[in-house]
């Protein structure tokens, strides 16, 4: 870390109890945090842990169970769907949001006017409630009301959108809503690391003959790097756990056809008495968040980029 | 195309600059796809039923009306309560305040002390702080279901105000500890030479200089937490909720005609304080973001 001092001189010289109060006082003041991060977190991580090991079903039972939820989770063709789901949803809605995002900071950092205005609206999605963006969206999405009858009124009578009332395609409307919630706040990270490139590099090739594409291309998108990185677990955990836009949006159906892992696990838990699955899938769900963050908070924790910060 | 430009940029040949029409076009297209669904909500809400069925999603209302609002703010029936949103925008904003005050206020002590009281193993400990910040939140559903109801605090405010606060502890440690990183020790070795102790420190010299990050972390947390929908639906029933579980409700409950108008009026209204303070505080909401991705 940068700061090289590690602990305080206590103040005076002769360690009453005032003194010895003044030096744990620090960390009084942090343990409720640390207990509370250690119990709510991790202790809960643990309890949830067990009981994916035990018979519960309506409430929490102790009689273990080896593996057997996790094998009753992988039987049922339901998570299957959710899995594969996840894999859709997670593969589009990162790619999109990552080239669109970046499609619309290069647009933006091209000194525009009223760029503060422009940037604003693309990024209000990501200040609004998924609720309320997936009741907007399923809304517009409603083939009766919305698009399919805009399009229609324009003239084209044959045009059909009813993907979210389409088994087949209920998935991407999720990645519609989710693209549309999240892309701006790509594109902010993006900007953030375009402002920060040199532009005296960018100088120099402009004058060694090099054309805009290619120094971004060349120069300007090899800098992101770290702003894709870090764009990219962002994203992935996101949809990992989305929940609220799919529960808004499609409830996860038509029937289960758009179920996510967090709604497969809402489900058992909640509605059917099945506190055993719902542990099971939970800790599934955790293990691969964890997967992608844990080396990269290490990595942030550690790096050398924060002890210059 | 009077602008002054010292570095190069995709438009810079002479002439007529297509490039900059093409760049304008596409922002322009872009920003209206990003602003259509905002619009429909706001048109649809203030359009009579009739219309609603029989017009176009985009067309401006014939008549204006603000009956839809006031509908959903007072009549609206949530399951079978039809007493309008307006309790469960009282839940939302009571739980919200509360648990931002507190979180955000022992966010900032932590950060006092992760940075100027650094002790062996801090960094530790932040890392495990951290990590609580990207969990997914099924993880804890069951174990607090649980302990809330051992409390005697399931399906209440009170519950979900310990909820927020427990689960935001992290970023608001996070953004303060990441600001205050970059605030000088000398002026707190300086006051410590001066005699002041732990307490005075921080509300002599920190608070006074932490503006930026308080309404950072406010604004982060206010968003996080009014919008937050798992942990409400998970602890909280009938009357508890708070607004995102109650329009959720309200939109899958009515039976019949659907009153769309009085649902995206209901959906404005869940929407309204965070669109709110996104754009009176646009500049700080996109800084939490950052921090709480890449850690400033």
């Amino acid at each position: 870390m940068a700061t090289s001092y590690t602990e305080m001189p206590a103040a005076p010289a002769t360690p009453g109890f005032g003194a010895r109060l003044q030096q744990l006082l620090p960390k009084l003041v942090l343990s409720p945090t640390v207990l509370i991060t250690l119990f709510f977190v991790y202790g809960f991580i643990v309890w949830t842990t067990y009981l994916s090991f035990t018979k519960s079903r309506g409430y929490p039972v102790h009689e273990l169970v080896g593996w057997l939820q996790y094998s009753r989770v992988w039987a049922q063709p339901r998570w299957h769907v959710a899995i594969h789901n996840l894999a859709v949803f997670g593969a589009l809605y990162v790619t999109i949001c990552l080239f669109l995002g970046l499609l619309l900071a290069i647009l933006l950092d091209q000194r525009i006017r009223q760029e503060g205005t422009v940037r604003a609206i693309f990024l209000y999605p990501m200040a609004i409630s998924f609720i309320v963006t997936g009741t907007a969206w399923k809304w517009m999405l409603n083939p009766g009301l919305g698009l399919e009858k805009l399009v229609r009124d324009w003239g084209w009578t044959d045009f059909t959108f009813d993907w979210i009332v389409n088994e087949d395609m209920a998935i991407y409307t999720v990645v519609i809503a989710g693209v549309w919630q999240a892309s701006g706040f790509v594109m902010a990270m993006f900007l953030a690391g375009l402002r920060g490139i040199d532009q005296d590099i960018i100088k120099a090739a402009s004058i060694d003959g090099a054309t805009m594409p290619r120094i971004y291309w060349r120069i300007i998108l090899p800098q992101l790097r770290p702003v894709f990185l870090s764009s990219l677990v962002i994203l992935a955990h996101l949809a990992i756990k989305s929940y609220d836009l799919v529960v808004a949006l499609t409830g996860g159906g038509p029937g289960y056809a758009t179920d996510l892992p967090s709604t497969f696990m809402y489900a058992h838990t909640f509605t059917r008495n099945q506190l055993g699955m719902g542990a099971a899938s939970a800790v599934m769900m955790l293990l691969t968040v964890a997967a992608i963050m844990v080396p990269f908070l290490y990595s942030e924790v550690r790096g050398p980029r924060t002890a210059t910060e | 195309m009077a602008q002054h430009r010292d570095t190069p940029h995709l438009a810079q040949r002479k002439g007529f600059p297509w490039s900059r029409v093409v760049i304008y076009g596409l922002l322009g297209f872009f920003g209206l796809i990003y602003l259509l669904p905002l619009i429909v909500m706001i048109l649809t809400s203030l359009k009579p039923l009739p219309e609603i069925y029989a017009g176009s999603m985009i067309a401006l209302p014939q008549h204006w009306t603000v009956e839809p609002w006031i509908d959903a703010w007072e009549r609206s029936c949530v399951g079978l309560n039809c007493n309008g949103i307006k309790g469960y925008f009282w839940n939302s904003t009571k739980m919200t305040v509360l648990a931002v005050v507190i979180s955000t206020g022992i966010g900032l002590l932590n950060g006092y002390v992760l940075t100027k009281w650094k002790f062996k193993g801090a960094n530790l400990l932040f890392g495990l702080i951290l990590f609580g910040c990207f969990i997914p939140f099924q993880i804890v559903l069951i174990p607090m279901a649980h302990l809330l109801g051992k409390m005697g605090i399931a399906s209440s405010t009170t519950g979900l105000v310990f909820v927020h606060v427990v689960y935001g502890l992290c970023f608001t440690t996070l953004y303060a500890r990441n600001y205050y990183m970059a605030f000088p020790d000398e002026l707190v070795r300086a006051a410590m030479i001066d005699g002041a102790r732990f307490f005075s420190i921080f509300w002599r010299i920190l608070l006074p200089n932490s503006a930026p990050i308080i309404i950072v972390t406010v604004i982060w947390q206010f968003t996080n937490i009014w919008n937050d929908f798992l942990f409400g639906a998970s602890f909280s029933t009938g009357e508890s909720a708070p607004m995102t579980v109650a329009l959720n409700n309200l939109v899958n409950s009515s039976t019949g005609e659907r009153p769309y108008n009085v649902h995206m009026a209901a959906a404005m209204i869940a929407a309204l304080p965070t669109l709110l303070v996104y754009i009176f505080g646009g500049r700080y909401f996109v800084r939490g973001l950052m921090a709480g991705s890449v850690k400033g």
